[in-house]
């Protein structure tokens, strides 16, 4: 990926540093990330703003070994889709857990760390990940 | 869902020419090479001249990642002799070219042109195996998904698990689809490996992102293929033995994977065979062979399931029946499959089309599936964003 301006960054921190989803109010589903149609309604109606309350249990999960490009030093490292108490599922590592450990249906919760940095002086990319829960 | 049993095509198509480079690691080939390679092969099998194309659409997912070029229509059309004609070029990642195939049915059947080429193309190996797999990760949701270190095995490999935790599935019923379709590359001159495997050394290999190793991964390939396009009724100016294009369809779902209805389910595959099925009038028990999207073993799985070749959590007992192998009851990835055929991201749609036309003309050598009269191809774009199904066959 080419190394981007600031401002791809800088838009998206409100969005990465908490979980702000949607709830459509007509059919009451939530989504994660934020939407302006609600894919299973289809409705042009006005979708609400939610904050999500990071609790959730794990739906599946992958142990990654062969890493991307920034990504490297943190292999293996585990990778989760998380379903939310709200309802609404959210992609996002999972840590403070053995890869060995990992099961579907894990209870987990959000916690704020950092995610990779650019490269030595670049800049350094935070956003949400997941513990077990205890 | 509507019915497109009563939508038309204004006229039918057929496929007169076919031409495909040998799919691998060329590190003697450019991408315009490998495009001209396939475009000429699939020029002299038409018996036309390059003058007499009207219109040319080639799917190429990341020329500018992978080589630094963009615009590769224009690179290809020249190249191919095609200019002043126009050109374009179609992106839905890994179901780039048979997007490009559907674009070029669509201008045949809407009598806006009589002769197109469609092809497709990909040059991979030019940037290390990381980058290569940040380029691909780029087909999938970057602020949500690949911003987290995901990448594409890791998105099917969630499938994998949640598959197996849904269903039962074993870890040995997906390794034996690697081995089938190595059996198969085996028998075709064009593919990337040749080798047989057993389900021993698919479980024995590297792990890339658990449940999935490194024989469950269709490899990084370079390779190009494309074919040329006449409505029916001019086709036997051209050809002895045309093959008709009986449907395309396709379908969209959310890019990002966490989104899906069901994760054990590519509900745009569901959607665009359901299109093809409607269109084409035939049923999944009409169809005589398939070509489908083994990017990883467990998307061949889900798409037997998907595609209507095996009921929901029964693609694993499908595959140990056999019925899926050469001379069983519905041979699927007679080529090789992605795994073992080679996976040149924009030029796979095109090469699936490529095998039908190789099967239906009856000229499929050692692969050839008996009786062979109406085969479907299955192509993925990304984690199932875009699906394109067609189906062909050599009667109209």
């Amino acid at each position: 990926m080419p190394e981007f301006a600031v401002p791809f960054h800088w838009r998206n921190f409100r969005k990465r540093y908490s979980l702000i989803g949607s709830r459509c109010p007509v059919c009451g589903r939530y989504f994660y990330p934020e939407r302006h149609i609600c894919p299973v309604c289809k409705r042009t109606v006005k979708i609400e703003e939610v904050m999500f309350s990071g609790k959730g249990k794990v739906f599946t999960y992958t142990v990654v070994r062969v890493p991307p490009e920034g990504f490297k030093i943190y292999a293996p490292y585990i990778v989760a889709i998380i379903e939310l108490e709200e309802g609404a599922k959210i992609t996002g590592q999972v840590v403070d857990c053995d890869p060995g450990e990992i099961k579907i249906g894990m209870p987990v919760e959000a916690v704020f760390r950092k995610i990779r940095s650019e490269h030595e002086s670049g800049i350094v990319l935070y956003g949400t990940k997941f513990k077990p829960a205890k | 869902m509507m019915d497109f049993s009563k939508l038309k095509p204004a006229r039918d198509v057929a496929i007169v020419g076919i031409g495909s480079t040998e799919f691998g690691e060329h590190w003697n080939k450019s991408l315009r090479e490998l495009a001209g390679e396939a475009g000429s092969k699939a020029l002299h099998d038409a018996k036309i001249d390059p003058e007499e194309i009207q219109l040319l659409v080639g799917g190429n997912m990341s020329g500018g990642m992978f080589v630094g070029q963009e615009h590769g229509a224009g690179l290809f059309a020249d190249y191919l002799g095609i200019n002043p004609k126009p050109s374009m070029r179609t992106e839905a990642a890994c179901a780039s070219g048979s997007v490009a195939a559907r674009v070029g049915f669509m201008a045949v059947a809407s009598g806006m042109y009589d002769v197109v080429a469609v092809g497709g193309a990909e040059k991979m190996t030019d940037v290390s195996g990381e980058t290569a797999t940040s380029v691909l990760a780029g087909a999938m949701d970057q602020e949500n998904e690949a911003f987290h270190g995901l990448t594409f095995p890791g998105v099917y490999a969630f499938l994998a698990n949640r598959h197996m935790h849904e269903y039962g599935t074993t870890r040995e019923q997906i390794a034996m689809i690697p081995v089938k379709n190595h059996k198969n590359g085996s028998l075709n001159p064009i593919a990337h490996f040749k080798n047989k495997i057993t389900v021993a050394d698919v479980l024995g290999s590297a792990l890339v992102s658990d449940p999935l190793r490194l024989l469950d991964c269709s490899p990084i390939s370079d390779g190009a293929a494309s074919i040329i396009m006449v409505p029916a009724e001019k086709a036997k100016d051209y050809s002895d033995n045309p093959i008709y294009i009986r449907a395309s369809a396709q379908a969209s779902d959310s890019l990002t994977v966490h989104d899906r209805r069901d994760i054990t389910t590519l509900d745009a595959t569901v959607w665009a065979a359901k299109e093809a099925y409607q269109r084409s009038g035939l049923t999944p028990k009409d169809i005589n062979f398939a070509e489908v999207h083994d990017c990883f073993s467990i998307n061949e799985l889900i798409a037997y399931e998907d595609l209507g070749f095996a009921k929901k959590g029964e693609g694993g007992k499908l595959i140990e029946s056999g019925d899926v192998e050469i001379g069983g009851r519905i041979p699927i990835n007679t080529s090789g499959g992605l795994k073992a055929k080679g996976h040149p991201v924009g030029a796979t749609g095109i090469a699936q089309l490529y095998e039908l036309v190789e099967q239906l003309r009856g000229e499929a050598g050692k692969r050839q599936v008996d009786n062979a009269r109406y085969g479907l191809a299955h192509n993925v774009g990304g984690s199932g964003a875009t699906v394109v199904v067609h189906i062909l066959s050599n009667e109209r």
